[in-house]
């Protein structure tokens, strides 16, 4: 993509990346298409699609060719793979949340954001993996089973682990991607496509941007159209978008942003659009805040050390930083628990069997057909989610916890009102703990405190509707990717991305290594950088 | 389903009335003791049916009876209250239902404009107080007919509140008197309507209706009894009531039943009742599961519903998005209230003359059409449209748009009255041709049929003298004193005429012939 994106060097100004090789068609879309659909069929084994559209894709290429040929391409993202997380409605191509609620439903409509993407001429490649309907932070908890982080095949990867004597089986010990759109991570992260929707509720596309070297950001809420995402909890629920660079997110967001009859909540007010993001040559005039209650014990040094460096980074290009308090967020978890669980508890009302979906066999009486089927249909994790849902629910509870859970909300969105108003102008912060943990390592623990111990940064943020960002900074000694995260302005989403391409441009994260892995595709990455690296470079 | 409706929550006033005694609480019929009598509402709002005080036999108890009325009534708009889908009357099952009133997963509900303007003018005409902002909920029950699982209402803070409605209730011997009533509303609130179950017993079967644009009204009313002065009674809620006339009929049984009730030493349990239309009484709907626990909610996928009025509207704000409540306040129509009241002080018309008229559904637009082209007195224009008019309606059925008459037949007709070109006799025979629809006119008939007055005084003169001649009998009962025999001659002399003549100018003539 980011073919338009010119930068001005001396006087010439160049264009690259993927979306110029196909405007001077020195890649068809057919055959961007077919390269991307045979690194899913090599990548299989990642788990990252739970359906491969390849049929809609080809067509899709063919339509793109037709237009680039009489010269009436519709922009960046026409001809160009992407791929949808399976929460996401798709008129005619199955989306099942990776639940066997849903599985075999075929939806007749397209959510507003893929709808967007298509106007655009974007082929859809597939419907990407997730923990069942959205829950759960490590893509492991899909009826699909769990979806593997390519960076356990990389190059920088095995390279390390090979100096450690203490590594164990390879095979069993490959790594999560985070979640809950790992799926969406994954294939972007393996080249099968080079842009994806997520959803994030509570983290769920920045912490798999984090885990898999990518950038994953989550838009303001009401920026963008939740119409056709099968809700998690409506109120916190934004489309995501991950890419391989900020310039990428910022095309995607460009052709998503904007108010959408179908979805109440998006704004009216004029936002700036295309999301054309300058290159900020000077940082003197940011202020950076660094919420001090996220230095919590939990953090890994490597990641305190990166997020320090990145600090002292801003510092010396002459920008101010300062620490700020969220004086509440120590209350997040708990209050994002009540929240979300209680809307949980409404939204998958709807999942009786009765219209959609699975339904089960028994029809004693409807009351015994609801009860087995969402029995059958729901993993534990969404039971448990429906069950602490109705009891915050209940008329002799709702004060108690529901309210409460909203007061502390609010008191958690003014903490972020108050630093910005300190003069803050971007949040600097971890994205996650740690980098991704082995699969063997991460099931250990439930799916409820993995939640709470994942979501922990990157939660709060939905609380008060903000825009962020996770960036990849660095690979850990282990050779895998860590992200920081930053935090804007409600609705000041292109400053957001700006602040963070500057950053993106200074610590210029490595390119993943996958030849290994695909050694037989090796000649696509090798001799065609087009297809080994972002839109843009 | 996703039909728009709107509902009311009116409050109850307390009746008083006699205590009755003994009786079985499973008697049929309506209880004994208490005549009920109900006005016909000029919109779907809260009826109250009242009980006529009677006065207590001495030693006895009195009762006072509480009602509560929540009245779901239908909007009439285009298309429902959160989805784009049609909303038609009758139209095939399942035809008129959009991916959000299926409940697809992922579809999101958006607020008809059209429906907020119809509840804003129904708060107004209810003397509600408006909420600039109003908020909706989730109500969740799991049922067949409700494919979200939850229906999206206005539970803590509804579009309207507050409100009154005056009405009058008809008493005395003849019904004639009209006694004012109020009755309070609580509060008015935007509703989604489930869909609609179709149950085959035959094959033990469910079939589910989510078009769900029928049924107008529906309401629930909950009842108590007490002794004035003590603590309100325990209630209970007769569901479903799809017509006010067993609306009615179950509030009287269900009075009756908890009086008996508790006379017999038993206790009023708070459940949930149906009305058994057949039998005519209310019974236990039993709920296994006892009350509900709706589990209410913020409904998170709608914004808070912000009105403005002419003080608050932003400068500059798009007339397509935002909600003006002054505006609908200029264009509320004159109501029945203030309609009466001008119909009593304009034409000096009786009360509940006023009520017959805005209660026929188009007579008041007839009447006043009537009232436009003729030169006939008011009261004259009254007593022809409420009593020969609406009589031919109603003894026929007709609605008043089905009439063959129309007002300007009817406004000539009683011009030729008024000039005393016919007389009333010959008026009654003219209607009842322009009732065959034939297309003639009045007048047309009126020549035709030769139902003119006689002007002529000489040829009446004639006339008389004939009918004097030719009963001799009569004329000298007359001269012998006996003063009603002239009734005889005067009928004998129109008859002569066909009705046309004036029966005093009759009377005038005999009488000078007769001294003479």
């Amino acid at each position: 993509m980011k073919s338009n994106t010119r930068e001005a060097t001396g006087q010439h100004t160049r264009e690259c990346g993927v979306s110029a090789a196909l405007k001077q068609g020195q890649i068809t879309p057919t055959e961007l298409c077919q390269k991307c659909l045979s690194l899913i069929k090599k990548t299989k084994f990642l788990n990252a699609y739970i359906t491969v559209s390849e049929e809609v894709a080809l067509k899709q290429a063919e339509e793109s060719e037709k237009r680039y040929k009489n010269g009436q391409s519709l922009g960046d993202l026409d001809g160009i793979p992407v791929a949808v997380k399976d929460n996401f409605s798709t008129s005619g191509i199955e989306t099942t949340c990776a639940s066997n609620m849903l599985k075999g439903y075929i939806p007749p409509y397209n959510a507003t954001v893929v709808q967007k993407l298509l106007d655009q001429g974007a082929l859809l490649m597939g419907k990407t993996n997730l923990d069942e309907f959205a829950m759960g932070s490590g893509s492991t908890d899909g009826v699909f089973g769990p979806v593997k982080n390519p960076w356990s095949y990389s190059k920088q990867y095995r390279e390390k682990r090979k100096q450690n004597p203490h590594s164990k089986n390879e095979d069993s010990d490959w790594l999560i991607t985070g979640g809950s759109s790992g799926g969406s991570a994954a294939a972007v992260s393996a080249f099968t496509c080079y842009a994806a929707l997520g959803s994030d509720t509570g983290g769920s596309t920045r912490n798999p941007a984090a885990h898999c070297g990518l950038v994953g950001f989550k838009p303001s809420y009401g920026l963008v159209s939740r119409h056709g995402l099968i809700p998690l909890v409506n109120s916190m629920d934004v489309p995501g978008i991950l890419t391989r660079c900020v310039d990428d997110a910022a095309i995607v967001l460009g052709a998503l942003a904007g108010p959408d009859p179908k979805d109440s909540t998006t704004v009216h007010d004029p936002i700036n659009k295309p999301f054309m993001l300058p290159s900020l040559a000077d940082v003197s005039k940011l202020c950076i805040g660094i919420p001090k209650e996220y230095l919590v014990p939990e953090l890994s040094s490597e990641v305190r050390s990166l997020w320090s460096k990145a600090a002292d980074l801003f510092e010396s290009e002459g920008a101010k930083v300062l620490e700020v308090s969220l004086p509440h967020t120590s209350y997040s978890i708990v209050c994002y628990h009540v929240l979300c669980t209680s809307e949980v508890a409404s939204n998958m009302a709807r999942f009786d069997g009765l219209q959609y979906g699975h339904r089960c066999d028994i029809d004693v009486s409807t009351e015994a057909m609801y009860a087995a089927t969402r029995r059958e249909g729901f993993n534990d994790v969404v039971r448990g989610r429906i069950l602490s849902g109705n009891f915050f629910l209940l008329k002799e509870n709702y004060e108690n916890y529901f309210v409460k859970a909203q007061k502390v909300r609010r008191l958690i969105a003014n903490d972020f009102v108050n630093a910005f108003n300190s003069g803050v102008d971007v949040l600097l912060t971890p994205t996650t703990l740690s980098e991704a943990v082995p699969y063997l390592e991460f099931i250990k623990e439930d799916n409820r405190t993995r939640s709470a111990q994942d979501d922990i940064f990157t939660q709060a943020v939905n609380m008060a509707g903000l825009p962020a960002v996770s960036i990849p900074v660095a690979l850990s000694n282990q050779g895998l990717p860590i992200g920081l995260q930053f935090i804007g302005r409600a609705f000041c989403d292109q400053q957001l991305l700006t602040v963070a391409k500057w950053f993106e441009k200074q610590v210029q994260f490595p390119v993943i290594q996958l030849q290994e892995l695909m050694d037989d595709c090796s000649a696509v990455l090798e001799n065609e950088k087009l297809a080994s690296v972002s839109l843009k470079q | 389903m996703a039909a728009p409706m709107l509902r009311w929550v009116g409050r109850g006033r307390l009746w008083t009335f006699a205590r009755v005694d003994g009786g079985s609480c499973h008697r049929r019929g309506a209880p004994t003791g208490s005549t009920s009598n109900r006005i016909r509402g000029q919109s779907s709002v809260a009826q109250q049916p009242l009980y006529t005080t009677q006065k207590p036999r001495k030693g006895e108890h009195k009762w006072a009876a509480v009602v509560g009325l929540e009245i779901h009534a239908q909007i009439s708009s285009n298309s429902k209250l959160f989805s784009g889908s049609q909303v038609r009357f009758s139209a095939p099952p399942n035809s008129l239902v959009s991916f959000f009133d299926a409940s697809l997963p992922g579809t999101l509900p958006v607020l008809n404009r059209r429906c907020v303007e119809a509840a804003v003018m129904t708060g107004l005409a209810l003397n509600c107080h408006i909420n600039k902002k109003s908020l909706f909920d989730r109500k969740h029950y799991f049922y067949a007919d409700l494919p979200a699982g939850y229906q999206i209402t206005q539970q803590r803070l509804p579009i309207a509140v507050n409100g009154s409605l005056t009405y009058g209730v008809c008493a005395g011997k003849k019904q004639s008197q009209v006694i004012p009533k109020t009755v309070r509303i609580k509060q008015i609130q935007l509703e989604q309507d489930s869909g609609k179950s179709l149950h085959d017993d035959l094959r033990s079967q469910t079939l589910i209706d989510l078009n769900r644009a029928e049924g107008q009204l529906r309401v629930d009313a909950n009842i108590s009894v007490h002794h004035p002065g003590e603590p309100l009674g325990v209630r209970t809620e007769v569901k479903n009531l799809n017509s006010i006339r067993f609306l009615a009929k179950a509030i009287d049984y269900e009075i009756q039943r908890q009086i008996d009730e508790l006379e017999n030493g038993g206790e009023i349990l708070n459940e949930t009742r149906s009305f058994h239309h057949q039998l005519g009484c209310t019974m236990s709907m039993r709920d296994k599961e006892g009350k509900q626990d709706y589990r209410f909610m913020p409904e998170p996928n709608l914004p808070p519903l912000v009105l403005y009025d002419a003080t608050s509207l932003p400068a500059g704000a798009d007339p397509q998005q935002v909600i003006n409540i002054d505006q609908i306040r200029e264009t509320l129509p004159e109501l029945p209230r203030v309609t009466r009241e001008r119909l009593v002080q304009q034409y000096g018309m009786l009360l509940e003359h006023s009520f017959t008229l805005l209660n026929e559904v188009g007579l008041l637009e007839f009447f006043q059409n009537v009232i436009k082209e003729t030169r006939a007195e008011p009261k004259k224009v009254t007593s022809w449209v409420l009593n020969t008019f609406l009589g031919y309606l109603k003894q026929q059925n007709l609605a008043v748009s089905e009439s063959p008459v129309t007002p300007s037949a009817l406004a000539e007709l009683l011009d030729l009255l008024d000039s005393r070109t016919i007389s009333s006799a010959a008026a009654k025979q003219v209607f009842e041709e322009l009732w065959k629809g034939e297309g003639k006119t009045p007048g047309q008939i009126v020549s035709e049929k030769q139902l003119e007055l006689m002007e002529d005084r000489g040829s009446l003169e004639q006339l008389c003298h004939s009918v004097m001649e030719a009963h001799p009998q009569v004329v000298m009962d007359l001269k012998e004193g006996n003063p009603r025999a002239i009734n005889k001659l005067i009928g004998l002399v129109r008859k002569a005429t066909q009705s046309r003549a004036d029966p005093a100018m009759i009377k005038e003539i005999l009488e000078k012939k007769l001294s003479s």
